[in-house]
């Protein structure tokens, strides 16, 4: 091989290898921000955590946060109404680090993280045995697979899928 | 720093004025104090509070899906479980747990959201007095 071709070679190579190496880091990237543990916030934490796992500001996009938190006196059944200070202080850090509008089911007017797109598209592998299990009861109950759903870690390494 | 022309000790004191009323802890027996001003209030015939129809307040369906006892447990010494999530429950009797009524805040916070879900209106204060006379008493 004449120098010239070898060099075109070892550029190649070179570029190559750095193109690879960047598409993993921004996978690992986009991985640690779907599933890894994300941002907190101590309020959102003790007011939304009491009743649930305190569910990522990820897990849905900002327009149905804005629902959600509008309408907490009616919250899945529930009255969850908070105070003025703590619902515009938490329905700021949910709509600062709100999931992609596409997370949302599309052309659904649901709230329920667990009727996103992505949501069933994560669970699709379930038995339908996993979730009637007295331990696991609902799908709102993260924590019942995933150990460290309280950190905001859903990564497959902290899963544990009760026998 | 300018004032407007008003004293600093004023706006120090509407300062202090403003804080949340949940920033000073508190205990059961006062929390149930202000039940029973309350309680006076709006019935002069007034008659203290009881255990006994507290507990039956506690368990009893009041025409709609749940009790108090369907997440709190028909043992509030032990932790329950939300009827919807399954998330556990601390337990809401203060001998068990003695963080319970010791925040005014949390306890007004706590029955407006759960006599919603329970009994579709506010409680009155003779019923907030009559359970938390119950929730005392256990041991």
């Amino acid at each position: 091989m004449d120098p010239s071709a070898k060099r075109i070679a070892f550029d190649l190579s070179v570029w190559t290898l750095s193109l690879i190496a960047a598409m993993v880091l921004l996978a690992h990237e986009a991985m640690a921000r779907d599933f890894g543990p994300a941002a907190r916030n101590d309020r959102w934490q003790t007011e939304c955590g009491t009743c649930h796992v305190a569910y990522a500001p990820r897990f849905l996009p900002a327009p149905a946060w804005r629902r959600i938190m509008s309408s907490l006196d009616r919250h899945f059944g529930t009255d969850a109404s908070l105070d003025a200070t703590a619902t515009s202080e938490i329905g700021a850090f949910l709509e600062r680090f709100a999931g992609r509008e596409g997370r949302q089911a599309s052309g659904s007017r649901s709230l329920r993280i667990t009727e996103t797109g992505w949501f069933l598209h994560e669970h699709d592998e379930v038995q339908p045995a996993v979730w009637r299990k007295p331990e696991v009861r609902s799908r709102a109950n993260c924590q019942a697979c995933h150990t460290r759903a309280e950190e905001g870690d859903f990564r497959e390494r902290t899963l544990r899928v009760p026998n | 720093m300018r004032t407007n022309g008003l004293p600093r000790g004023l706006v120090i004191a509407a300062l202090l004025g403003s804080a949340p009323i949940h920033a000073s802890p508190t205990s059961p027996l006062e929390i149930q104090a202000g039940f029973e001003a309350a309680a006076r209030e709006t019935a002069p015939d007034f008659a203290g509070f009881s255990n006994r129809r507290g507990e039956q307040f506690f368990k009893a369906r009041h025409g709609g899906e749940w009790a108090c006892a369907s997440c709190h447990t028909n043992n509030p010494l032990v932790p329950g479980t939300h009827a919807r999530t399954g998330k556990r429950i601390a337990a809401l009797a203060p001998s068990a747990n003695p963080k319970r009524f010791s925040d005014a805040g949390h306890v007004d916070k706590w029955f407006k959201r759960n006599c919603n879900d329970v009994l579709d209106r506010p409680c009155t204060a003779q019923e907030k007095g009559d359970v938390l006379e119950y929730l005392m008493s256990l041991k």
